[in-house]
């Protein structure tokens, strides 16, 4: 399969703006569909859960739409999974933001920033991978992309380390990047990323095509 | 490290980019897709709208350029004017924008901040204040610096560095500190503004209003404590690019976002 035959379901619960990565996916070649409920998510090839913001009434959301499980079941079964800022953070157990119990997929927590000379962090910030990762490719090591969140995911344990791809520095060092299998989930916003977040975009959509 | 923003404000009236001195005698100076593409090949880190008209008969126009303007600027977008509520937020962010700058109607409703945070997160809401200098001695403007409204025409009595902290605990994930004294002057930025706002609060400042050249994106900065730095017609009239204001500040050793970062594989 071409990256142009590549179906990219996103998952719309109200996330607010939907344009850019839309764009950016579309852009890449993918054909792309927003999914209100789990059972709009229909065939697709990667399944995208993006949003800002915090997390308990994003789990609402998720929950009223019937994503939860659907989304549980696509990540245990490997399948092709972006998930950027607040769908990297749901990823984990929970949130300090506001106490809300998230997706639990990875073991650890959402904690706020710590030591951040700026709250939020907003702006451009480097990403330094610890570990090299083909949805990178062709991108410089350190190279900058765009942040804006306050809060951020803590992978928890051994189990939890082993996903960590990326880290950035705001006052203290945190995970800026996960990957597992065919999941990546980053905190910057790829869309938002000038030519940088369009190379990650159209590695991460053409990966999927060749799942 | 987080690098320092330049971000060009494109101040938008039905439909077109206008630049104006003090908010007054706009000239027009292109379409805003067309100003926004350009400026984010050339290294802009964000772009800034300022719908200046804000009527509320050409929302639909403002919501059909912010998401032509969204998908063809793979960067930041914030949009500001006539935001009046949580729905119209919302339909500024689902149209392509990151964030919203509320300035008026934070003024009159402080509410609207925090409705506006609570909703989408205070990282999506800017707090877009407009001061001019004042003469020492009014005990209700304690800091010599007071809020002007209504697209810098009129006076609120508000003490400017007040309302600054004020805005942040009602949920302002940044601030935009416009000097109407200095604003289309060309006479450098209010860096004892800036300083008396960026030293009190933990967000992002954005400075905005009296850049001349890159030497003053420098000043704003490193006086003034900003976090980025706005500016709308010296970038429209191509006086300077946004390289020339990054290779100063880079040179100031300011850090900055590299142009070119891509690799051929």
């Amino acid at each position: 399969m071409t990256a142009a035959g590549t179906r990219v379901a996103i998952v719309d619960y109200g996330a607010g703006n939907l344009v850019s990565i839309e764009q950016a996916l579309t852009t890449a070649g993918a054909t792309v569909h927003r999914a209100l409920s789990a059972g709009e998510i229909g065939p697709a090839d990667l399944l995208v859960v993006p949003g800002v913001g915090a997390a308990a009434p994003a789990m609402d959301r998720l929950r009223r739409g019937g994503f939860v499980e659907p989304i549980r079941a696509w990540v245990a079964a490997d399948r092709p999974f972006l998930g950027i800022c607040l769908g990297l953070q749901l990823l984990f157990e929970g949130s300090d933001e506001d106490g809300a119990e998230t997706l639990g997929i990875f073991p650890g927590r959402t904690v706020r920033l710590a030591g951040a000379p700026t709250l939020p962090h907003i702006g451009w910030n480097q990403v330094n991978r610890r570990r090299e990762h083909p949805a990178f490719g062709g991108i410089v090591q350190g190279a900058d992309f765009y942040f804006v969140h306050s809060y951020v995911g803590v992978p928890a344990g051994e189990a939890g380390r082993a996903v960590i791809l990326g880290e950035t520095d705001h006052g203290s060092r945190f995970v800026s990047a996960i990957a597992r299998g065919r999941l990546l989930g980053v905190q910057f916003h790829p869309e938002r990323s000038g030519a940088n977040g369009l190379r990650l975009v159209a590695n991460v959509v053409r990966l999927a095509s060749a799942a | 490290m987080l690098r320092r923003r330049v971000i060009p404000c494109l101040d938008v009236a039905n439909g077109r980019v206008v630049k104006g001195t003090n908010f007054v005698d706009l000239v027009d100076e292109g379409d805003p897709p067309d100003l926004a593409q350009r400026y984010a090949h050339e290294g802009a880190d964000e772009i800034v709208f300022l719908d200046i008209a804000a009527a509320p008969e050409g929302r639909g126009t403002l919501l059909d350029i912010v998401e032509r303007t969204a998908r063809r600027a793979f960067i930041p977008l914030t949009v500001g004017g006539g935001v009046r509520s949580v729905d119209d937020m919302r339909d500024v962010l689902r149209a392509g924008a990151d964030k919203v700058s509320l300035n008026t109607r934070a003024v009159a409703d402080p509410g609207l901040v925090t409705r506006c945070a609570a909703r989408f997160g205070s990282q999506a809401v800017v707090v877009a204040i407009d001061a001019r200098r004042v003469a020492s001695g009014n005990p209700a403007l304690p800091s010599g610096f007071e809020v002007v409204v209504q697209g810098g025409r009129e006076p609120v009595g508000l003490d400017a560095i007040a309302w600054a902290l004020r805005a942040v605990e009602l949920g302002a994930g940044e601030l935009l500190v416009t000097s109407i004294d200095r604003d289309g002057t060309g006479s450098g930025f209010d860096t004892d503004l800036l300083h008396a706002i960026s030293s009190r609060v933990p967000v992002p400042v954005i400075a905005s209003g009296g850049a001349a050249g890159p030497a003053d994106f420098v000043t704003a900065i490193r006086d003034g404590g900003a976090d980025a730095v706005l500016a709308a017609g010296i970038f429209h009239r191509s006086e300077y690019s946004i390289a020339q204001v990054k290779a100063a500040m880079a040179a100031a050793g300011l850090p900055v976002r590299a142009l070119e970062q891509e690799i051929v594989t």
